[in-house]
């Protein structure tokens, strides 16, 4: 990135995150789960499955089917949400389910159905990364098949310059939002959207950075979920 | 969050030849893998209840739009603005895959992308559909119904919301005495920019430009850039559960500027022939 940058609104740096934590394993009743603190981002991810499927027809004789629900909480935001699922979740939960889809090796679990429920409990910008996030760490979490984990990140352009981690800040003032999920081992793009005013060096740009906040996503990932399996202090408490 | 849903049956030979063609660059109806299909566009086809209207053609996918410009009360946050939106409907005279009933994912996935598309570029300036601040505002509606689904309609209803946009106008207003007054006369919408959505599709390590039915129901991945006049890129959606490389998205992307630009002229052309 350039040398003289222009102060973000946060004070971050052009290619830094925000604070990010992950936690793996956090909810007892769910085969996996994961919390994800992404700014002011909370949200909780869990899987179920594989299971059978409801109602039966949805039932495909060689794969699993994937269902994904995003959802946030009346509380989750600056003035109180109606509960019931908006247009814009809808979307959201499409998304997702087709960001983390070409992860899981949904071949081997012939006849049955995997469920991700997200709940978003605080919101900030790029509650939709943060939440494949936390939904790639809990499908791990639950033991499910995977080629890789999801990582996603969203770059985009606030005051005249391109950007990594686009904040709500940023999001509502700044030119550009561009939230990317990706397969880091297979180089595989599984969410892409934009919206915004980019032009092709700084939508090329963008799409370096957000490679790069991908990167360090997936490290944060596997970092939650060595926590939870290889550290010891860890394990003998969950016994 | 239905995961399976009724999805168009592509029988085996029809897989068999698309991708035999795909196999040797080209496609099952003789294109080119970056060819579109023919592309029709009409204006001002519903001139009598409407203030403007389109009808556009991509091959065998038609849709229909119509615009509607009426007063409304400002959004509370933005009380010197107008209001704009872009609806697509699925009717169930469009395919036998499609029921009535509420919009199911993919159908609302249409309609927000459409919206995106038109107002991320800023193709409406909605702070000139101001009347007074804080009272009242024009308000915008774009309809978009799909009347026969052949593939690619994030294209069909884009270009059919914008040509409809174009040839549109609404009712001149005075102010006297602090009270607002609609006249007969009628003034074009504040119009500031084109954009032109672009659709390409993945099949296999195939990339195609504009899909028809059957290839995008084989498609692992699609994607759907929109660019302006200034070649910026304005609104961009991945859709299905496949992916894209970043050197595939970075070629894409110049593909989609080069496009769009045709696709511009035809589309201010046909509104021209249209007024």
């Amino acid at each position: 990135m350039s040398e003289n940058n222009i102060e973000r609104i946060s004070g971050r740096a052009t290619d830094e995150l925000r604070n990010v934590s992950i936690k793996a394993g956090v909810i007892k009743n769910a085969d996996g789960s994961a919390l994800i603190e992404f700014g002011k981002n909370k949200i909780m991810a869990a899987v179920f499955g594989p299971k059978e499927v409801h109602p039966k027809h949805m039932m495909v004789s060689d794969r699993a089917i994937i269902k994904c629900r995003y959802h946030m909480m009346p509380f989750s935001t600056d003035t109180r949400k109606r509960p019931n699922l908006s247009r814009r979740e809808i979307e959201i939960s499409k998304v997702i389910r087709e960001a983390v889809q070409p992860a899981i090796i949904m071949e081997n679990y012939p006849r049955t159905a995997i469920e991700i429920y997200i709940e978003i409990l605080q919101s900030d910008g790029g509650s939709r990364c943060a939440a494949i996030n936390a939904a790639s760490t809990a499908l791990a979490d639950a033991g499910i098949n995977m080629r890789d984990l999801v990582s996603a990140c969203a770059a985009g352009k606030a005051n005249g310059q391109v950007v990594l981690d686009v904040d709500d800040q940023e999001d509502k003032t700044g030119e550009a939002d561009m939230p990317i999920a990706m397969l880091p081992n297979m180089d595989l793009i599984t969410l892409f959207q934009l919206d915004g005013n980019l032009s092709k060096e700084e939508f090329d740009q963008a799409l370096e950075l957000a490679k790069i906040g991908c990167n360090k996503l997936y490290n944060l990932q596997k970092d939650a979920l060595s926590e939870k399996y290889f550290n010891e202090n860890n394990g003998k408490e969950e016994e | 969050m239905p995961a399976v849903k009724k999805h168009r049956i592509v029988d085996s030979i029809t897989l068999d030849s698309i991708m035999s063609s795909l196999s040797d660059s080209k496609r099952i109806d003789g294109r080119g893998l970056l060819d579109y299909r023919d592309i029709e566009i009409e204006t001002n086809i519903l001139k009598d209840k409407t203030n403007g209207s389109a009808k556009v053609k991509i091959g065998d996918t038609e849709v229909w739009a119509g615009v509607k410009v009426e007063t409304a009360n400002p959004f509370p946050d933005t009380p010197a603005e107008g209001v704009m939106t872009c609806n697509a409907e699925m009717l169930p005279i469009c395919s036998q895959y499609i029921e009535p009933g509420p919009p199911d994912e993919d159908t609302i996935e249409l309609s927000r992308v459409s919206d995106r598309g038109i107002r991320e570029s800023g193709m409406i300036d909605v702070s000139e559909l101001c009347i007074k601040e804080g009272e009242l505002v024009y308000s915008v509606y774009i309809d978009v119904a799909v009347i026969n689904e052949d593939g690619n309609l994030f294209d069909a209803v884009a270009y059919a919301g914008t040509a409809a946009l174009l040839g549109a106008d609404m009712s001149k207003f005075t102010i006297e005495d602090d009270e607002v007054k609609m006249l007969e006369e009628r003034q074009k919408l504040p119009i500031k920019s084109l954009p032109i959505s672009t659709t390409f599709a993945k099949i296999g390590d195939k990339i195609i430009i504009d899909p028809n039915a059957d290839e995008q129901e084989i498609a692992s991945a699609r994607l759907t850039l929109v660019t302006d006049e200034n070649g910026k890129y304005v609104s961009a959606q991945k859709g299905k559960p496949g992916g894209f490389t970043f050197d595939e998205l970075k070629e894409l992307s110049t593909i989609s500027k080069d496009k769009g630009e045709e696709i511009r002229n035809k589309i201010k052309e046909a509104v021209e022939n249209g007024a």
